[in-house]
């Protein structure tokens, strides 16, 4: 009995030494990569696909998919500059309209699945068409510069937390971590607190497991699924807010084929597409190991090209590995 | 050797990580005999049949087939030897003809060896159906046949396969009590040109009508065999004998007696309530009484339950919950008024599967015992223990995934939710289905505590024993209308068969 809950907790967190080797490899051909600076460098790259895997991760789990993420961010990128630089807008007002207008997109997104009833997959897919053209109509295709540059506090979610942050000086090493790290790691606790305190997290495990059942043991499926696109929607603008800090200048063509990366990040950290299960941390760790490898790869000097190709495989095999020990459970 | 045996499992053991499924089972088919295999749920007799298709892999033990020894079976290997399975869902494609099934994945080919000879494969699967006694045109889409004859698509597939060996695992479940008469012609027909069969059921008045002999296995463990004695007389003394070795002790009573607890106070009242397909439904239910609703498949027993409980909207009529005129439109809002459903399917409509026992008795109630929408688990727990505790949910811990439990204990856990749930009527669509003999009279004890506790029972059962078993009154439904009421002293098999045939005899035509 022993034996088989030290297996199950070896299981559950296989991924994580997935992640261990990965760094250890990495590690072993070039020591620069477990330089301070690179692991800095790395926790802010990482930091936007961790915030909207949030929500991505709740979307799977109930079964559904959301594809308009990559749109979602672009349109906030071009919106929030667009308020801020053409308008003259205040930034943080600009920034609460942007990610109000990301939840409704959201909220856009579950009406079409919940109560019109087109599948996931297409609904969403239509909205990312149709909010990718807007963000090229508001900005006539071409880029809104100088956002960082004419407002410099705008810059401080990608900055790292020195200087003017004197609460995070005071606490010495903690200056060196980028303020889009720490607002991952708040958003990782946060929908770590939704899954496992709230009873949110109970209904999301419920109806991804049986929709029908959730319906009549209570739960208001159609509700949650607005709840949950809305969450999407949310944590995908605040991830376009940090690429925005991070980029200065505002693209429509942000982001594209953003949403399969962050679905990768999902589906590597265990959460199963066919809905109802998967845990937080196995999330945490797969934008973990997608994140490092691409570091990796970048330092390696291994092409953009090979990269995909890469991304592809590790995809297809994690996947492909748990697939098939559950195959092997069934017989 | 002196018997012929055409299939003989010896020692078969299946273990799984942490679980024994089979402990050690053997099991001898003779040639040209059917064979009733019967235990409880969870006995093993899934598993067995499996490594005999080669879904399962024993762990040791050997399979003879004609006296050739396998120590596993691959689906291919028994293909081979003539081993075909008719399994609880069947494997037909809806979209393609009976023809087209029948022939799935070994088409007949054209003499070009490309394009398939449809015109051949229609003349096969008639020729086999012909063979069968069975009317079915060999084109007909399969989701357009009735249950009874998709499976005999899956029989006559079998056959036309060369099968000797043919294992039915409950085959009388989904079907209607004619397409039952029809299956049971179709397999003694089977069983006269010398097919081998060995037939699963819950049902053991099936098992005595078909079987030549009876083993019974439980725990994963072979009890005994029996020769089966057709002679009606000794039939009862058999079931006892059967229930015994089944459950390991001894069952004296079928239903469990119950204090006369029907109070005057009415819960729920329908008052011409129509929606859902049914039309004009008017009764009431007690506290502390157990009403039964009795009819056919498709009478609208479910539809009408399904209205009561929000889960479909009501047209017209009325409906009158503890006094108070409700109209729930979702499930939500009748559980919040203190109403439950234990759906017939427990599988897909009751029981979270992959969710824990906590987290399926504590579904309803988690909005109200959180704060802020945090939960307050030390109530999630204590509830879940209580309830563990109250009905005997058997787990080793309330963590334990409900798809992890037997028919019996999930249907458990979902009563455990309503309780929990603090539910004042409870409807319970089949409780009994698919559970098996011991669990069951657990089942009707808890029922009978509820309805001491005051709270309203509706029981929808298409058992007959069971409705007039556990019922304090029965209404019967045929064709979405109601048909009549029996009150205890007039409940009366026949009287039931026939209203549920939608004829009301004379002398009570004027009750209605």
């Amino acid at each position: 009995m022993n034996e088989n809950k030290f297996m199950s907790a070896f299981k559950q967190n296989a991924i994580w030494l997935v992640f261990f080797v990965e760094i250890a490899i990495f590690a072993y051909f070039n020591p620069k990569f477990l330089s301070l600076a690179n692991v800095v460098n790395i926790s802010r790259q990482v930091s936007y696909y961790g915030i909207a895997s949030i929500g991505m991760t709740f979307v799977i789990l109930i079964a559904g998919i959301d594809l308009s993420i990559g749109s979602i961010i672009a349109l906030v990128n071009v919106v929030c500059a667009y308020l801020m630089m053409n308008m003259g807008w205040n930034m943080w007002l600009a920034i609460l309209v942007s990610i109000i207008m990301a939840i409704l997109i959201g909220v856009l997104n579950g009406w079409m699945v919940a109560s019109i009833g087109i599948p996931a997959i297409i609904a969403t897919f239509a909205s990312q068409t149709v909010f990718r053209g807007c963000a090229y109509l508001l900005s006539g295709g071409l880029p809104i510069p100088g956002v960082v540059l004419e407002h410099p506090t705008f810059g401080f979610f990608a900055r790292w937390s020195l200087n003017r942050w004197e609460i995070f000086k005071a606490m010495g090493d903690i200056g060196l971590i980028p303020i889009c790290a720490i607002i991952m790691v708040i958003c990782f606790a946060v929908g770590s607190f939704i899954l496992n305190k709230s009873y949110f997290g109970r209904y999301f495990y419920a109806i991804g497991g049986n929709e029908e059942a959730s319906e009549l043991s209570g739960i208001r499926v159609n509700k949650m699924k607005y709840l949950i696109y809305a969450l999407s929607g949310f944590f995908a603008g605040l991830a376009g807010i940090v690429l925005l800090s991070r980029s200065g200048s505002a693209q429509s063509t942000a982001a594209i084929g953003f949403e399969f990366e962050v679905i990768t990040c999902v589906v590597l950290g265990g959460v199963s597409v066919a809905g109802g299960i998967g845990r937080m941390s196995g999330v945490i760790a797969g934008v973990l190991i997608i994140g490092s490898l691409k570091s990796g790869m970048i330092m390696m000097n291994v092409s953009e090209y090979t990269q995909m190709v890469v991304q592809g495989l590790v995809l297809a095999v994690a996947v492909g590995v748990d697939c098939f020990s559950k195959k092997r459970q069934a017989s | 050797m002196n018997e012929d045996y055409v299939l003989e499992l010896e020692h078969i053991r299946k273990e799984y990580p942490g679980v024994i499924a089979l402990k050690d089972v053997t099991l001898q088919l003779r040639r040209g005999e059917i064979l009733g295999l019967i235990g409880e749920n969870g006995a093993g007799k899934s598993t067995l049949i499996k490594c005999c298709s080669g879904a399962v892999i024993p762990t040791s033990g050997k399979i003879k087939v004609n006296g050739k020894e396998f120590t596993r079976m691959t689906p291919q290997l028994a293909a081979e030897n003539g081993i075909a399975i008719i399994y609880q869902e069947f494997n037909n494609v809806g979209e393609l003809s009976a023809a087209e099934n029948m022939f799935l994945g070994r088409p007949i080919l054209k003499k070009n060896g490309i394009v398939i000879d449809r015109r051949a494969m229609e003349e096969e699967a008639a020729k086999a159906f012909e063979q069968l006694n069975i009317k079915i045109n060999p084109r007909t889409l399969v989701k357009n046949l009735s249950v009874g004859y998709q499976q005999m698509v899956e029989i006559a597939k079998a056959i036309q396969q060369n099968a000797q060996v043919l294992i039915m695992d409950e085959p009388s479940a989904p079907l209607t009590t004619n397409e039952v008469e029809s299956m049971f012609k179709v397999v003694e027909l089977l069983k006269s040109r010398g097919v081998s069969i060995i037939y699963i059921s819950h049902r053991l008045e099936e098992i005595f009508r078909l079987s030549d002999r009876i083993e019974v296995i439980r725990d994963g463990e072979y009890v005994d065999t029996l020769i089966t004695d057709k002679d009606p007389a000794t039939i009862p003394n058999q079931v006892d004998d059967l229930i015994k070795l089944m459950v390991g002790r001894e069952m004296t009573q079928k239903y469990p007696p119950r204090k006369p607890c029907v109070r005057d106070e009415v819960i729920l009242e329908l008052q011409h309530v129509y929606g859902n397909g049914d039309e004009d439904i008017s009764f009431k239910v007690h506290a502390g009484e157990v009403l039964g609703l009795g009819g056919l498949v498709g009478a609208g027993r479910t539809e009408i339950a399904q209205v009561i409980f929000g889960a479909r909207p009501k047209e017209s009529g009325k409906i009158i919950f503890m006094g108070q005129e409700i109209n729930p439109k979702s499930p939500r809002a009748a559980i919040d008024h203190g109403i439950a459903l234990l759906p017939e399917d427990r599988k897909r409509h009751g029981a979270l599967l992959t969710n824990s026992i906590k987290n399926n008795i504590s579904m309803p109630i988690y909005e109200r015992i959180s704060k802020a929408t945090v939960i307050n688990s030390k109530i999630e727990h204590s509830t879940a223990e209580r309830y563990r505790e109250d009905i005997q949910i058997k787990c080793p811990s309330i963590h334990q995934l409900v798809k992890n439990l037997s028919g019996g204990n999930q249907q458990k856990v979902i009563l455990g939710k309503w309780l929990a749930a603090n539910s004042k009527l409870i409807i319970f669509d089949e409780p009994t289905r698919g559970i098996d003999v011991g669990a069951k009279f657990e089942i009707y004890k808890l029922i009978n505590d509820l309805v001491e506790d005051g709270v309203a029972v509706l029981m929808i059962s298409s058992e007959m024993e069971e409705l007039m078993g556990m019922s304090d009154r029965i209404i019967v439904l045929a064709e979405n209308k109601m048909m009549g009421e029996l009150t205890k002293d007039e409940f009366n098999a026949d009287l039931i068969m026939s209203y549920a045939s939608g004829v009301v005899p004379e002398n009570r035509k004027e009750a209605v």
